[in-house]
C-alpha cells in the first residue's frame, strides 16, 4: 500500500467535508446567530455614545461631574450626577452590610459544616431563590418592610415612607444567594489537603475555616462580592419603588434617595419629548451606569479567572 | 491512653477552642436559616395577603378602578404572547451561538472576543437592554410600543445567558462521541446533529427554561419601552388569527401589560386595598416561575439517570 502525499489527503479530506449540500449554509446560519451578540454589544454602546453627545452638546461634563445638583425638571435645571451615584452608593453599601456577613457564613456552612445531604437539599433552594423577580422584591420592601419592621423599630417620624434602608434590606436578599452560591463553590473547591494538614496539625474545624479555607478561597469570594455589587448597582425595580423619586447627598438611610436607575425608570414613566434635554439626560446617566456595571463585571470575571488558575 | 493525656495536659486552651468550634456550627448554620426563612415568611406574607383576591373572576377581570373587581387578564394574555415571542426569537439564535462557539469557531482571537463579550453582555442591567429597545426597536424601527418591540427586547437580553448555559451542556457531552462520527466519516454538523445535539439538549433545556423564567418577571425593560399599567383589551392575535398571518402579525404589534407589570401599577398605588391585588398577582407569578424551575430540576434529574 503506498502512503497517501499528506497534501492530497488534506485536499480530499477539505473537498468532502463540504460535499454535503447545505453544510456551509448551516456554518453560515450558525457565525450568524454568533453575530448577534456581537451586534448587541456595538449597538448598546453606540447607543449610549449617541444619545450622550446630544446632551453633552446643551450640557458641559464640567457640570455633569463637577455640580452637585441633580434637578433635570424644574429651575434652577441642573445635571450633577454626583447626587444620583450617591444614591446608589448609599443603597449598595447597607446592601452589603447586609449580604456580605450573612451570604458568606452561609456559604461556609454549606461547604464546612453541612452534612452532605443538607447541602443537597439546601444549595438548590438557595439559588432557586436567586430568580425570583425583583418586583417581588421591591413589593416587600414598600409594603412591608418599611411600614411593618422599619417604622415600628425606629419611629415613624424617623423613617420616611421611602427610604433607602427598606430598598436595600430587599436587595440584600436579593444578592444572598448569588454571594453564598458562588461563595460556596470556591470554598469547596479549596484542596482536601490543605485542610487535612491543618486538622493533622490539631487545627479545630473553625480554626481550618477561617485560617485556611477562607484565604485560599479568598479570590472566588472576591469575584462572588463584585457580582453582587455590579448586579445591586444595575438593579431598578427595588430602588424606584421603595427609595423614592428625591436625588440628594445623604448618609441617612432612612431618607429617600434616588438612584441613577430609578432616575432612568422616572424618565422612561414620564412623558419628556425625544430630543429635550431631560430626555438625553437618560442616555447620559444610562452611559454612566453601564460604565460602572461594566468595569465591576469585568473586575469579578478576572478574579474567577485567578481563582480557577489557582485550584483547578 | 497517650491520646487522653494529651488532650488532658493541654487542658483549658485546647477545650476552650474546641468549645468555641462547636459553637461556631451554631453561627453559621443560623446564619443560613435567617436567609431561607426570611423568604418563607415574605411567602407566607404574600398567600396571607393575596389570597382573599384570588379567584376565578381576578385571573379573567380587566383592570379596574376598584380593587376588588380588578383582574388579571389582560397581563396574562401579555405574558403568554411576550414569552412565545422571546421564545421563539432567542432559543434559536442562543443555541445557534453556543454550537458555533464549541463546535465551529476558529480557535482565535475572534471567538475569545466573542466569549468575553458574551459574558460581559450578561452583565449589563436590565434597564439598559430596555433604552436599547426603546432606541432600536421602539423608535428606530417604528414597531412602537408593541408586543414584538417588547419581545425581542427581552430576547436580546437572555441570549447571553441562555448561550453560557448551553455551552456548558454541550462541554458536557464526552468528546468520544463526536470523534467516532468524524472517524466514520461524517461531517462536522452531521457529528453535531446527531451525536452532540441529542445529549446535550437536556442541559440546554434546563439552561434555556431557566432564562424564560428570568424573561417572565422582567419589568424594568418593560416599562422603559413602554409596557401599559393599564389596558382593557386582550394584548396580542385572537385564536382564531393563527389562520390568517396578516391578522396575527398585526395582533402582534398591538400595545401590551405584562403580569410584573401590573404588580408594579397594584404595588405603588396609594389605595391600600390595591396591595392585596399585588399580592395575588405575585401568587401567580410565583406560581409561574416555581413551575419553570421545577420543570427545569425534573429534566435535569432525568436525564442525569440514563
Amino acid at each position: 500500500m503506498t502512503v497517501a502525499d499528506p497534501g492530497d489527503m488534506n485536499e480530499a479530506l477539505k473537498k468532502r467535508q463540504f460535499s454535503r449540500p447545505g453544510e456551509s449554509v448551516i456554518l453560515f446560519v450558525l457565525t450568524l446567530c454568533a453575530a448577534v451578540s456581537l451586534v448587541t454589544t456595538v449597538l448598546i454602546v453606540g447607543v449610549l455614545v449617541r444619545e450622550s453627545a446630544t446632551f453633552f452638546e446643551q450640557v458641559s461634563f464640567k457640570e455633569f461631574f463637577l455640580e452637585t445638583e441633580w434637578q433635570p425638571l424644574f429651575e434652577p435645571i441642573s445635571f450633577g450626577i454626583w447626587e444620583l451615584v450617591a444614591g446608589t452608593l448609599l443603597v449598595t453599601f447597607w446592601a452589603l452590610v447586609f449580604a456580605v456577613p450573612i451570604g458568606l457564613a452561609t456559604a461556609v456552612y454549606l461547604s464546612e459544616y453541612a452534612h452532605p445531604n443538607t447541602r443537597k437539599v439546601l444549595k438548590p433552594i438557595l439559588e432557586a431563590l436567586a430568580g425570583v423577580p425583583t418586583v417581588v422584591y421591591a413589593y416587600f420592601a414598600l409594603t412591608f418592610i418599611t411600614p411593618d419592621l422599619l417604622r415600628p423599630v425606629f419611629g415613624a417620624d424617623q423613617v420616611n415612607v421611602f427610604n433607602a434602608l427598606s430598598a436595600s434590606i430587599m436587595l440584600a436578599v436579593m444578592i444572598l444567594p448569588t454571594i453564598a452560591s458562588i461563595s460556596e463553590d470556591a470554598m469547596a473547591s479549596v484542596p482536601r489537603d490543605l485542610r487535612e494538614a491543618a486538622y493533622g496539625l490539631g487545627a479545630t474545624r473553625l480554626e481550618v475555616t477561617i485560617r485556611v479555607v477562607f484565604p485560599a478561597a479568598l479570590t472566588g469570594i472576591i469575584a462572588a462580592i463584585l457580582l453582587a455589587i455590579a448586579r445591586v448597582v444595575g438593579e431598578t425595580m427595588i430602588v424606584a419603588i421603595a427609595a423614592g423619586s428625591t436625588p440628594q447627598l445623604t448618609v441617612n438611610p432612612f431618607e429617600g434617595v434616588q438612584t441613577m436607575t430609578g432616575f432612568m425608570l422616572q424618565v422612561g414613566l414620564g412623558d419628556a419629548a425625544r430630543g429635550t434635554v431631560d430626555y438625553q439626560s437618560l442616555f447620559a446617566v444610562g452611559m454612566m451606569l453601564f460604565l460602572i456595571t461594566l468595569a465591576f463585571n469585568v473586575a469579578a470575571h478576572f478574579f474567577v479567572r485567578r481563582f480557577r488558575e489557582e485550584y483547578e | 491512653m497517650a491520646n487522653q493525656s494529651i488532650r488532658l495536659r493541654a487542658g483549658g486552651a485546647v477545650a476552650r477552642r474546641q468549645l468555641v468550634s462547636r459553637a461556631s456550627r451554631y453561627f453559621f448554620l443560623g446564619a443560613t436559616v435567617l436567609g431561607v426563612s426570611i423568604l418563607l415568611f415574605l411567602g407566607y406574607e404574600t398567600i396571607v395577603t393575596g389570597a382573599s383576591r384570588l379567584s376565578l373572576d381576578f385571573l379573567t377581570n380587566y383592570p379596574s378602578r376598584f380593587a376588588e373587581k380588578a383582574g388579571l387578564r389582560p397581563a396574562m394574555f401579555g405574558t403568554f404572547w411576550l414569552m412565545l415571542i422571546t421564545i421563539f426569537t432567542s432559543i434559536p439564535i442562543a443555541i445557534g451561538t453556543a454550537i458555533w462557539i464549541e463546535e465551529f469557531a476558529p480557535r482565535n482571537r475572534l471567538m475569545t472576543i466573542v466569549k468575553i463579550n458574551l459574558a460581559n453582555l450578561a452583565g449589563v442591567p436590565s434597564i439598559i437592554y430596555g433604552i436599547l429597545g426603546l432606541t432600536i426597536f421602539v423608535r428606530f424601527a417604528g414597531m412602537d410600543r408593541s408586543l414584538l418591540a417588547g419581545g425581542f427586547t427581552l430576547a436580546l437580553m437572555i441570549i447571553p445567558m441562555t448561550v453560557i448555559a448551553s455551552q456548558e451542556a454541550i462541554r458536557q457531552v464526552p468528546p468520544s462521541l463526536r470523534d467516532g462520527a468524524l472517524a466514520l466519516g461524517a461531517t462536522r454538523w452531521q457529528a453535531v446533529r446527531y451525536n452532540v445535539l441529542p445529549n446535550a439538549i437536556p442541559g440546554i433545556m434546563t439552561g434555556t427554561i431557566l432564562s424564560i423564567s428570568r424573561a417572565i418577571g422582567e419589568t424594568a425593560a418593560l416599562l422603559m419601552i413602554g409596557g401599559f399599567t393599564f389596558i382593557r383589551f386582550d394584548p396580542g392575535p385572537n385564536l382564531v388569527d393563527f389562520a390568517d398571518p396578516a391578522a396575527f402579525l398585526a395582533g402582534l404589534n398591538e400595545s401590551f401589560t405584562v403580569i410584573p407589570i401590573q404588580i408594579y401599577a397594584w404595588s405603588i398605588d396609594s389605595r391600600r386595598e390595591f396591595q392585596a391585588n399585588a399580592a395575588a398577582a405575585i401568587i401567580v407569578l410565583m406560581v409561574g416561575v416555581m413551575a419553570l424551575n421545577l420543570l427545569a430540576a425534573v429534566i435535569r434529574e432525568r436525564f442525569r439517570r440514563n
